[in-house]
């Protein structure tokens, strides 16, 4: 295949961010283009449709049902005939839409509504009665601090920063903010237990090459706001969510914090200039989203540290991986027997090579930053963009 | 499509899978249509490209420079051929980029209509992602709250017989209505319905659902108890699939012009494929297609053709489902060496989060293949919950059935019954010793009996399925030069006694060999040996097996047996492992009994399999 490797994690001292921020649903812009904004600035707000309560009314008025009865001799329920409210009106909770009586009015038999909402549809056919709670409001707020770049009538805003930026690998938990804080003094440094403290509240904490089940239960104890570190054992991460992710679509999880994994499972070390790009920007603020999807549209965690001011020289350079590889090129290896090693490429061999399972690959050939030189399948390096 | 197969003497395919599109380059050479190469290039459907022709053009140029034969004009595809090195006679795709087809279907109970609209969802190439059902178990609000979340690009629903309740599927056209799903692609979209249930109910069903849906009404699925009519439908979601799906993703609406055949869903190619060489042979086939999201598998069994699809059972994007699913015991336990059971567990999410690497130790290959043997006997698994008999109508029952008064649920499918396997993905087919996937195949699907097994070369199966629905010959031509890897027959003893019991005779052969060479066997239990038989040769096995094993033949299980078998590219497995295979409890047994099977089949080489 002409271009059989993959694209590597972004990482950027200087560039614009721009995040679409959209409402699930049609609603109000409140902010106009060029408007500041604060990452818990609220831009846009709309009406979730309630919960749909289901009503038997046959059942409940004890009505001759026509359910399993031929097309040909059903006949309406009349429960026109018993409706004290129409399509579209609203009740209030334990009011009576609809009452039978028999008998000369001896018995009577009455629905009432177990909750506030308004009669959506009354089906004379099945009986039912479809009572829709009221709408749920929402509002959205910028997730980063910037400028209204583009208001997207009706739906959102476009929000535009300068900032530095990283992706991860992969990530739990949503969108979240605090102060950079490095924590690991190195990148093959432990996070542990006894490094979690009082004053790391409301912070996102980095560490070093693993962090264990224990850690991550006292951060959330004392309120860490996220976690960006090298890796993670598997089991720690399911004994912290409660259960086993099957596919990676993450980012919806409530657990008290975000986790952001910028190497893989495991223990690994977390890349040197990682630790060197985020160290340069301790202190400041930054906001962070776990969210991975890695099916048709990859989504990658991201880290965004906006800066307070536009240095005005920022140059947005191409995207890398439309070159290919190329001798020189730094990369990363993504898979054993070298897995999390950094190198550069010295070969790129057009032949097909043998590699230990015996199968005929396309392969490069790597200098690690041990001086090792290695052939590996290209599929197994991503590049390192910068 | 109107087209003389006769003029047709180059024909290009493409599939857009959801990251590579695959280029085939297939032309007539004398009598026969034979494939010519492949190119391939990432899919671009997603941004920053968002058009499915470039990494079609990207594919096509491969195949170009490989060939000198020139396939592009900046129009599209030059069809017709101009000369012997222009153009090509028919060019045909199939489509799975974006997630593929992803349906809702519903029906009034839940093993009834809902199962028979869950099948025809599925045989039209759907990846099904919720079954609706009065008796599903759910609250009415849960059901409403269900659909609200899914964002399903297509609706099947079907229920009640003709003529029989109405008030049902009006119900369930209700929640449909109050739910209000919204299009994947956004809410400008209209979401297609297809109606298939009982035809009285058409007025309340079209009045309901008529205005706010794109609502196409279509013969009851299941007329009658006894009558399942799955083809309306299947086409109607065909028909909605192009009009409604294909038409709003990135770029289709030019690859739709340039290819004069509907564009398919890949496991409906794949499965189109599998059904026509099953009908050609006559013969009851399974066939999967193991990818990196899904598991798809198809039979074609006594005539009935169904497919079923694991939406998350897969090698690469789903690996860590598969794990979810079986378990770590039961991956561990095809692993012939030592290794920590929290590094596979972190090998396997390293996987899942960087889906496009490659096993480069053999470690991490067998790794793999033992989680490939899990998804595969999971994807049989979930086949077998809807190959099963029409649930509801009368029938006539079996003398066992009759005699044990029960009634038969479960599936239809035997496996001694089923004279083929045969494989397809990217895990099976770049296996560096095809007695690997043979070996994979065999252990995923309990193969049983006398089997013959194939493999699909370089990925074709989807490309010569929608290529059979216009020019069959062509198909089966290429299908069986050029596609098929005959991997060999497996013979595998019914019965199983216990670890304990290795060593006891399972059976005595006498193999005669096409050179004239007679190789006499004596079987033990737990054991597995090879014999070499080239492909297109054939050797005759006399055999007498011993008490409680038994080999299973078309027409019942026999102790005595004189067989013809046919060889391939691995040649005939003689399988006494035990149904299903009896691996010992003990570690250190279990361990250097698969070292054992492994080296009597050459399946990995001997180093791997010492432990450190």
């Amino acid at each position: 295949m002409a271009m059989a490797y993959t694209p590597g994690l972004k990482r950027k001292e200087e560039t614009y961010i721009t995040r679409a921020r959209k409402l699930p649903i049609a609603g109000d812009v409140l902010v106009k283009k060029g408007d500041k904004v604060s990452y818990d600035s609220e831009v846009a707000m709309t009406s979730l449709p309630g919960k749909v309560n289901v009503l038997n009314l046959a059942v409940i008025l004890q009505l001759e049902s026509s359910a399993g009865v031929h097309e040909e001799k059903r006949k309406d329920l009349g429960l026109s005939n018993y409706m004290l409210k129409e399509v579209g009106d609203k009740c209030e909770a334990g009011e009576v839409i609809a009452q039978r009586k028999t008998f000369f009015g001896l018995f009577q038999r009455e629905c009432r509504v177990p909750c506030e909402g308004s009669i959506e549809y009354i089906s004379e056919v099945t009986g039912q009665c479809l009572l829709r709670e009221p709408s749920i409001p929402l509002t959205l707020d910028a997730y980063i601090p910037g400028t209204v770049k583009e208001v997207l009538p009706n739906e959102g805003v476009v929000i535009e920063t300068p900032a530095a930026y990283m992706q991860g690998i992969f990530g739990i938990g949503g969108e979240t903010h605090g102060e950079l804080k490095i924590v690991s003094k190195s990148e093959d440094e432990e996070l542990t237990e006894d490094q979690i403290t009082e004053e790391l509240a409301g912070k996102i904490i980095v560490g070093g090459s693993i962090i264990e089940y224990p850690t991550i239960k006292k951060a959330v104890e004392y309120g860490v706001k996220g976690i960006l570190v090298g890796g993670i054992r598997d089991a720690d991460l399911s004994s912290f969510l409660g259960y086993n992710i099957g596919v990676a679509i993450t980012g919806e999880e409530k657990m008290g914090l975000t986790l952001i994994l910028t190497e893989g499972f495991g223990k690994m070390a977390m890349a040197k200039k990682t630790l060197e790009f985020l160290k340069k920007f301790e202190g400041k603020l930054t906001c962070i989203n776990g969210a991975t999807q890695i099916r048709a549209g990859v989504i990658r965690p991201e880290i965004i540290i906006p800066m307070e001011e536009d240095s005005g020289d920022i140059v947005e350079d191409e995207e890398l991986h439309l070159e290919g590889l190329r001798p020189g090129l730094p990369v990363r290896v993504i898979g054993p027997p070298y897995f999390g090693a950094i190198g550069h490429i010295v070969g790129l061999p057009v032949e097909l090579q043998t590699v230990e399972t015996e199968s005929q690959v396309r392969v490069l050939e790597a200098e690690l930053e041990d001086g090792r030189r290695v052939i590996v399948p290209r599929a197994n390096v991503e590049m390192i963009e910068e | 499509m109107n087209m003389d197969p006769n003029n047709v003497k180059v024909i290009l395919a493409t599939d857009c899978g959801s990251t590579t599109s695959k280029a085939r380059f297939f032309k007539k050479i004398g009598n026969e249509y034979r494939y010519v190469t492949s190119g391939e290039a990432p899919t671009t459907v997603e941004a920053p490209y968002e058009d499915v022709t470039l990494g079609v053009r990207n594919a096509v140029r491969e195949v170009e420079e490989l060939t000198g034969h020139k396939l592009l004009s900046p129009e599209g595809i030059i069809t017709p051929s101009r000369g012997e090195d222009e153009g090509v006679d028919l060019y045909i795709t199939t489509s799975s980029a974006g997630g593929g087809l992803q349906m809702q279907v519903a029906g009034i109970i839940r093993t009834m209509t809902a199962e028979s609209a869950e099948r025809a969802a599925l045989g039209a190439g759907a990846i099904v992602m919720d079954v609706l059902a009065i008796d599903d178990g759910r609250e009415p609000w849960e059901k409403i709250e269900r659909m609200r979340f899914l964002r399903p690009d297509m609706i099947l629903l079907a229920g009640g017989v003709d003529g029989g309740s109405v008030s049902h599927i009006v119900e369930l056209a209700e929640f449909i209505k109050a739910a209000s799903p919204r299009h994947r692609l956004g809410a400008m979209y209209e979401i297609p319905i297809v109606y298939a249930g009982n035809k009285y109910a058409r007025p309340q069903i079209e009045e309901l659902l008529g205005k706010q849906f794109a609502l196409q009404v279509v013969d009851n699925i299941r007329p009658t108890l006894e009558v399942e009519n799955p083809e309306p439908a299947r086409s109607a979601v065909h028909q909605l699939f192009m009009e409604h799906v294909m038409s709003h993703a990135p770029g289709y609406d030019n690859l739709m012009k340039w290819t004069p055949v509907p564009i398919m869903p890949t496991p409906a190619g794949e499965g189109a494929m599998f059904r026509t060489f099953a009908q050609d042979q006559k013969a009851n086939l399974i066939g999967v297609g193991l990818g990196g999201a899904t598991t798809n598998v198809y039979s074609h069994y006594d005539n009935k053709f169904v497919r079923s699809v694991s939406a998350n059972l897969g090698m690469s994007y789903s690996i860590c489902n598969v794990l979810k699913e079986t378990g770590l015991e039961n991956i561990m336990r095809w692993i012939p060496f030592k290794i920590d059971r929290a590094d596979v567990r972190d090998r396997l999410r390293n996987k899942m989060i960087r889906p496009t690497t490659i096993p480069q130790t053999l470690k991490q290959l067998i790794v793999e293949h033992a989680v490939a043997r899990e998804a595969l006997r999971l994807g049989l698994e979930h086949h077998k919950l809807i190959a099963r008999p029409l649930l509801g109508a009368k029938r006539d029952q079996s003398i066992e059935e009759r005699l044990g008064s029960q009634i038969r649920t479960g599936t239809y499918i035997d496996m001694t019954k089923v004279e083929w396997v045969g494989g397809t993905g990217g895990l099976l087919s770049h296996a560096p010793r095809r007695v690997q996937s043979m070996l994979n195949l065999i252990d995923g699907f309990g193969v049983e009996g006398v089997t013959k097994l194939f493999q699909d070369s370089v990925f074709m199966i989807p490309h010569l399925g929608v290529l059979s629905t216009v020019h069959r010959e062509a198909a089966l031509d290429i299908f069986e030069k050029d596609c098929l890897i005959r991997l060999g027959t497996c013979l595998a003893f019914s019965g199983k006694l216990t670890a304990n019991d290795y060593g006891k005779d399972v059976a005595s052969l006498k193999i005669n060999l096409p050179d004239g060479e007679v190789l006499k066997k004596q079987i033990e239990y737990g054991t597995i040996h090879k014999i070499e038989l080239e492909e297109g040769k054939t050797a005759d096995i006399e055999g007498r097996v011993s008490s409680p094993f038994s080999l299973s033949l078309k027409g019942g299980n026999e102790r005595r047996f004189n067989i013809t078998v046919e060889g391939g590219v691995v040649g005939v497995l003689i399988d006494a492992r035990g149904r299903p295979v009896d691996l010992p409890e003990d570690d250190d047994a279990r361990r250097m009994k698969l070292r054992e099977w492994f080296n009597n089949l050459e399946a990995y080489p001997e180093s791997i399999l010492e432990d450190d």
